[in-house]
């Protein structure tokens, strides 16, 4: 028997809402990487234009977040449940905001040759997009275990960037008309190890929903 | 970084040692033992064991019927006033047990004030009326109740609402004013425990502003328990909070800690509206 099935109803809802919003900035991770490897400008974009539905959704969540303070006085894990929401949409705008990123080297290379065939970058994204996955999985059937393991992926993330990175500075150092196109593929590295670090804010929030304890999922 | 280490020194002997000072009080001002109340052959506590902090706010919280109320007359044995009732188990006040044979109810009662529901002043005036329990209590100089009063109406904060109609009924100020005026009644003999059951439920929420306000500010000085409906306001000014569900104490803890990350399923259910 639940005493107030309006309110709770309208947490489901909000949960929905961050699905759909997860789905979303997903898909922006995705299309924005694969525009890289296929020199798709269209797909680029997509994402570039993409990008304001979700940041409409964040703003959307966020009042929703904010009126249920206001109006439902929610306790417990209902209070919890809503301040992870409120905080892990900021985490996914800002995921959103590195795909973006990725589209737009995207456009800059334009139809330029590659310096080399990308190997390292799509296991980055790869491991990236799961991570993106499984924290909002994590979220939804509130599992704190699978934050928990999703946040491990973040090590190996930040390995590849590393290797990346070296292997970059190769190319940079060898021939200087590789650095244009260099750093541009340095910053994807970089965008998809940040994408990875919000997914592990988001795997820290999940847990903190679920047990009632913040703490650090690289530690 | 001396400084900083004479510092903590010089702070640290101000301290009065607990180990030194074995009179040092307990952080408790009221405990119950194994407290068990019936109303004829109904149970409603059940081997209840709460200590309750002096110099804090211990708000009880639980559906109708948990037994909150009840548990709350029993810290002054409002209870006995009930024909048909039985208790066992232990409540100590200052370690001593208030229903040990021998005690002095009308002192405990002074002791232990108590402010209910519904504001019930006395048909008489704002004076009389917090005037009255000192008197009972033998003071009749009346520059000595004067005092008494203004003071006393300066704690529950309606002096300045009242200082110039002293003389009027009490039963022409506003609910929220009536309801203060009964704090101060209850102040008036100087009691060391506060008990309110339900202060606010009449009030609008302007008048239960400044009862809490109120509290927040007389917690200084004295222990407090309050029993309230109203989760938010247990939120809003209890230091620790106690759920109560048939009869039973399910989970007492800091408020923030009850509020947030409830230790019990039971309570973390009810304070979230899924059941009751």
């Amino acid at each position: 028997m639940t005493a107030r099935k309006s309110f709770h109803s309208e947490l489901e809802d909000l949960a929905s809402q961050i699905l759909k919003m997860g789905l979303l900035v997903e898909e922006a991770i995705r299309d924005g990487v694969e525009s890289l490897k296929n020199k798709d400008q269209d797909l680029a974009r997509k994402v570039i234009e993409g990008d304001d539905a979700i940041d409409e959704l964040e703003t959307e969540i966020e009042q929703t977040c904010l009126r249920l303070f206001a109006l439902q006085q929610p306790m417990a894990v209902d209070l919890r449940m809503i301040g992870t929401a409120l905080k892990i949409i900021t985490d996914l705008e800002r995921m959103a905001d590195h795909a973006v990123d990725i589209a737009k080297v995207t456009i800059r290379l334009g139809n330029e040759p590659l310096i080399k065939p990308l190997i390292d970058i799509p296991r980055m994204a790869e491991i990236t997009q799961r991570m993106v996955r499984e924290c909002l999985d994590a979220f939804i059937r509130k599992d704190a275990a699978l934050a928990h393991k999703m946040a491990t992926w973040d090590e190996e993330v930040d390995h590849l960037y590393a290797q990346v990175f070296r292997e970059l500075l190769l190319f940079m150092i060898e021939d200087p008309k590789t650095i244009r196109q260099a750093t541009q593929l340095l910053f994807v590295g970089q965008h998809l190890e940040r994408i990875a670090d919000h997914a592990t804010n988001v795997g820290e929030w999940v847990v903190y929903m679920v047990t009632g304890e913040k703490r650090d999922l690289n530690k | 970084m001396q400084l900083e280490s004479m510092v903590k020194k010089a702070s640290e002997a101000s301290l009065p040692n607990a180990s030194v000072f074995s009179s040092e009080p307990s952080p408790y001002k009221i405990e119950t033992q194994n407290l068990d109340f019936y109303y004829g052959s109904v149970k409603a506590l059940s081997s209840i064991n709460l200590a309750i902090r002096r110099k804090s706010i211990t708000a009880l919280i639980g559906p109708s019927g948990c037994g909150k109320s009840t548990f709350l007359r029993t810290l002054n044995r409002m209870n006995d006033l009930i024909p048909n009732t039985r208790l066992a188990g232990k409540v100590l006040l200052d370690g001593e047990d208030i229903y040990a044979p021998g005690v002095d109810v009308y002192r405990l009662r002074k002791r232990v004030g108590m402010v209910f529901q519904r504001p019930n002043p006395f048909p008489m005036s704002i004076f009389e009326n917090v005037a009255y329990g000192p008197r009972r209590h033998g003071i009749n100089k009346m520059s000595r109740l004067s005092e008494i009063v203004e003071w006393t109406l300066r704690k529950a904060a309606l002096w300045d609402e009242v200082k110039s109609k002293l003389r009027s009924s009490a039963l022409a100020l506003s609910g929220g004013q009536q309801q203060r005026l009964c704090i101060a009644r209850a102040l008036a003999v100087e009691p060391e425990v506060l008990l309110l059951d339900e202060p606010c439920s009449s009030l609008d929420p302007i008048s239960t502003g400044k009862i809490e306000d109120l509290l927040l500010e007389l917690m200084k000085e004295y222990t407090i328990v309050i029993v309230t409906h109203n989760m938010q306001q247990a939120a809003r000014i209890s230091n620790t909070t106690a759920f109560f569900l048939n009869g039973e104490l399910i989970e007492v803890g800091p408020t923030e800690k009850l509020f947030t990350n409830p230790s019990n399923k039971m309570t973390e259910d009810y304070i979230t509206g899924r059941f009751g």
